[in-house]
Parts: C-alpha cells; structure tokens; sequence
C-alpha cells in the first residue's frame, strides 16, 4: 500500500445496508457495514458463504441497489439514499465468478469490445491494442480463438485483460478462481500479481480461499455471518513483489491462522443459523 | 513477454472439394453411416414382408416398397407419376417455392419479433398474450378464414404454412434471448455499451443457438402446415398430389408423393442446420473440443 503510485481508484463504503425484498422475506445481507479502501490497495474479502460479500460487489458495481448507506469512489457518490443504484462504468471492471467473456467474440474481440463501443478507439484500432494487451498477458497466439475453445485459466486472465484495456480505477473480482486447480491457480496468482505490480489498480477480491487472500492481498477485510458486517481486518505487510516463496514464510502461515480462526467463528455460526445462502 | 507472435502461423484448414472429400473420408471411418444404412434396410425389411412378403391382414392392401420402388423409377408409370415426369418435378417445386416463401416470411418477421419481445419488457407485455393465444390454435381451424380473407389458390396456402412457422420462430427466439446469462448483459453494461450494441453484439448473437433450433423445427411445421393446405386448397404441390392419388385411388403414387415430401423435408433442414453451422463458428469448435 505504501509504495502505492496509484492516487484513484479508493473506495469508501459508508454505514452500507442492504435488505432484499424489503416487503416480502426481508432477508438482511449487509447491516451497517463501513469499510475504506485505498486507492492501489489490494483488499480481499472473505467470509462465510452467502454472507453478503458479492452484495458489496454488486452496490459498487451498480448491479444492485443499496437500502442504506453510501458508497464513494474517489469522493464521488456512487450510491447512497439519493440514488440507491450506481450507474454501471468502465472506472469499475468486474470479472465474474464463472466468467463472462462473450463466447461469441474471439478473445481479441472481447478485448477490443469496451472501447470499441465506448467509442475511444475504431473497430481495428481497438483490435490492434487488444492484440498487443493480450501479448503482453502471454495470450498472444490464442487471440484469434473463443473463449469456448481455451482453457478456463487463459479465459479468465482474457477476462481481466478486457477489463484493464478500459483502464479501470477499479477491478471487482469475484472468486474468480474459485473452480480451478491449485496449479492453474498459482499461476493466475502470479498472472495477477504481475498485472498489479504493472497497472497499481485498487482490486476488490473476493475469496473463500485463505492462503489466496493472505498471499495476493494488503488487507483482508473478514465478514461476519449474515447480516454482514466488517468482523476484523488483518493487514498483510509481506514485502512486494511476492512470489511463491512467500508461502513458505513464517509470517505467511501465521497470518493465515490468524484470519483462519476469525473465519471458522463465523463459519460455525452460519452453519448454525442454516440460512439460505444468497448471492 | 514477447510481441512478435501475433499472427501465429495458424494450420490452414482445407476448402471447397478437399474439405468435403476430407469430411466424407473421416465420415466413412465412424460406424453413422454404417448404422443408419442397416437402420434403413431393417424397415424397408420389415415393411416388405409385412406387405409384399408375407402378406399380413390390414398390411395387404397397401402398396409394398417393391411395387413403390418400381412404379418410382419407371421411365413408362403405370399411374402416371414417377422420377421421369415432369409433373412429378411440378409437385416438388411448387411445394418447394411455397416452402421458401412462407419459411423466409416467418424468419424475417418471427425472429426479430422474438428478439424484441425477449430484450423490451414493455414490447413483450403487449404481446405475448396475443402470441399464446393464437400459437395453439390448429393450421387447420385456420383454413376457413384463410380462404375468406385471401383470393385464389396460392395466398392461402402461403398464409397458412407461414402462421404455423411463425410462432415457433418467435417463441424459440423469445426463449433465446431469455436464455442469455445476466452476466453478459452486466458485463456489457459496465464495459460501455448503449442500447444498440447491447442488442446487436449480446442479444442477437446470444440467442442464436435457440433461434437455429427453432428454425430447425419450424421448417418442419412449415412442411406439414404445407400439406394440410395443399389439401384442402390448391392444385399443385406434394400435400395436392398425396389427396389427390387417395381420391382416385392410386395409392402408389400417394406413397411416392409421402415419401418425397420426407425426402425434401429432411433436405430443408439439413439446409438450416448447415447455415446455422456457419454463423455459429464460436458454438461448433466448442463443442466440437467437447468430443460432440
């Protein structure tokens, strides 16, 4: 975070609660939830399934509306009781879960898209730089291809490069890894590592995988049970660039037992509670 | 990493005659075509001792593949209709034609319906009552108004095979565009897309693969619509020429006009599919990599 060359892209979600179908079930995802990111921070959230993390994903990245609370981006509104939705942007990319690359559109095509449409660069123009981005990702020879036709790893780094030709102040990643092996995802790990090393983007990154958190992360903010709020926040201060070294260390394993147990607590408490896990 | 791979030296997969040369070689080497000819054999086996063979009650009176074949293949007809008339060719091409009229209306104005009954809310509140209402009515309790309200022989006939075709078109490209994961729309959204490019770079392409299946079968429902027109109004075509042998009781030729009409049927979609193939490259090598 220190080292951070990044001045945009900081984050600010204020007394945050959202409760879905106010009128029928009233189920409350997030209560009161208040967290700050800064800009060129890597934040990774963590917490219990269904707890409400991707809910803060959705208010920030205007997919869903808020209930109450606000959320800022660089001390702009994005949501708040004014406008309970934020209007979708480029400033704020999101990788989904299971991937949403166009499988229609090679991926050149899906990288040319953004700025194509936005209207920054022509059709060709577009395509040229998205072929130079996915050179530079180690996606060179597979531009050509659909997304149907690579492995999900190269698929998923194709996703992220979509998402930083639009030079975004923010990536949303939403447990983008979460179905891949331990192998391909050390390597995305490192894929991703590299891209912030380069770009300095503030990452929104959330995992249910500890080590994951604990390795890519700055911060790892963790959630309590639903209704989600902020349980504790453990500052990662492994020296960057990280490599795969690091989970060797000492103070790695450590940290990772520390965030493991304030985990299980409210693992064993959502368990109990049986609740139907939302998105 | 390194920039100079590009435009990697891609294997250059072979065109035109080669390409069909090459699909038929690899065909040949898989048990399809082996299965579906002993699959064809095993019921014109079957349909010959039932009728020509051994002659079974309800079986005997129909005509036998023997007498069918024959009767087909005769320069010299013994009813008048066979592969070397050019009456024969009248009935498949007027039939053809109606085909190609009512299936392209029903594609031009069934496919953009759906698609923007499936993208405008608003669109579909209208509509879709209109369209669930009307879809299960039969071709055939069409038939009257069909006559009342267009003059002659051909409008009607077109009328009524295009009805049917029209609302599975709509229905499956409605079904499409509903079939579009959440994430494309949101992941297009936030990457800057307005309205037009929403529609024509997710909707469209996204409800393609429905809209190919739905073409698929609403070929098929044009063919019988087809006939049932034909039967009831129209003096050419293969549903004419099918009702027509009935009544002068040449069963033969009735049976040869039934199985043409499966014949050009089964070609029709054949047609689709391979269009569909075409504007699917993404679908087809995916699932091609999938072994299917």
């Amino acid at each position: 975070m220190s080292d951070s060359v990044n001045s945009r892209g900081a984050i600010s979600i204020r007394n945050l609660t959202k409760i879905y179908d106010p009128d029928g079930v009233n189920v409350m995802a997030v209560d009161n939830c208040s967290l700050e990111i800064a800009a060129g921070e890597v934040c990774m959230i963590v917490g219990p399934s269904g707890c409400g993390k991707t809910t803060l994903l959705n208010g920030i990245a205007g997919f869903h509306s808020v209930t109450e609370g606000e959320i800022y981006l660089d001390d702009e509104l994005l949501c708040g009781p004014s406008k309970p939705k934020a209007e979708q942007g480029a400033d704020r990319m999101v990788v989904f879960q299971h991937g949403a690359l166009f499988p229609w559109k090679t991926l050149a095509e899906n990288v040319a898209y953004g700025p194509m449409v936005q209207g920054v660069l022509k059709k060709n123009e577009a395509l040229e730089k998205a072929g130079h981005m996915l050179a530079e990702a180690g996606l060179g020879d597979v531009g050509h291809k659909y997304p149907g036709e690579v492995s999900s790893g190269m698929a998923r780094r194709a996703e992220i490069v979509r998402a930083l030709i639009n030079d975004p102040k923010v990536l949303l990643l939403d447990e983008p890894y979460r179905a891949m092996d331990s192998l391909t995802k050390s390597i995305m790990h490192e894929a991703l590592l590299e891209v912030y090393d380069r770009t300095k983007v503030t990452i929104f990154f959330i995992t249910h995988d500890l080590e994951e958190a604990i390795f890519l992360g700055d911060r790892v903010a963790i959630m309590t049970t639903r209704p989600a709020t902020i349980k504790k926040i453990v500052d990662v201060k492994i020296p960057r660039p990280r490599s795969y070294e690091t989970l060797s260390s000492e103070e790695f394993r450590k940290l990772v037992d520390e965030t493991k147990e304030a985990v299980h607590e409210e693992a064993i408490k959502a368990f109990e509670a049986g609740e139907r896990e939302l998105a | 990493m390194s920039e100079t791979n590009l435009t990697p030296a891609r294997i250059e997969r072979p065109t035109g005659l080669a390409m069909t040369m090459h699909n038929w070689k690899t065909a040949l080497k898989t048990q399809t075509p082996y299965l579906m000819t002993f699959g064809i054999a095993l019921w014109l086996g079957a349909y010959y001792l039932f009728v020509e063979g051994w002659e079974l009650p309800r079986f005997n009176k129909l005509p036998g593949p023997v007498e069918v074949i024959t009767e087909w293949l005769n320069p010299d007809p013994d009813w008048g209709m066979s592969l070397f008339t050019p009456e024969y060719y009248d009935h498949v091409v007027v039939s053809c034609r109606r085909i190609l009229i009512s299936f392209g209306i029903a594609t031009g104005v069934g496919v953009p319906l759906g698609l923007f009954m499936g993208w405008s809310k608003i669109f579909r509140d209208y509509t879709f009552p209109i369209l669930e209402t009307l879809r299960p009515i039969p071709i055939l309790a069409w038939v009257p108004l069909a006559i009342l309200m267009f003059s002659g022989f051909e409008t009607p006939v077109i009328f009524l095979a295009t009805l049917a075709s029209l609302f599975v078109t709509t229905l499956n490209t409605l079904l499409g565009v509903d079939s579009i994961d959440d994430d494309y729309f949101r992941a297009a959204k936030s990457l800057g897309s307005k309205k037009h490019h929403i529609f024509f770079h997710i909707v469209v392409p996204g409800a393609l693969p429905f809209i190919f299946t739905g073409l698929q079968i609403s070929v098929g429902v044009a063919w019988f619509s087809l006939v049932a027109a034909e039967m009831v109004s129209g003096e050419f075509g293969l549903g004419y020429l099918i009702v027509d042998s009935y009544m002068n009781i040449t069963y033969v030729t009735m049976v040869i006009g039934m199985l043409t009409l499966g014949f050009t049927g089964w070609a029709s979609s054949v047609i689709v599919r391979m269009v569909g193939n075409r504007m699917m490259q993404w679908r087809l090598r995916a699932l091609a990599l999938e072994g299917r």
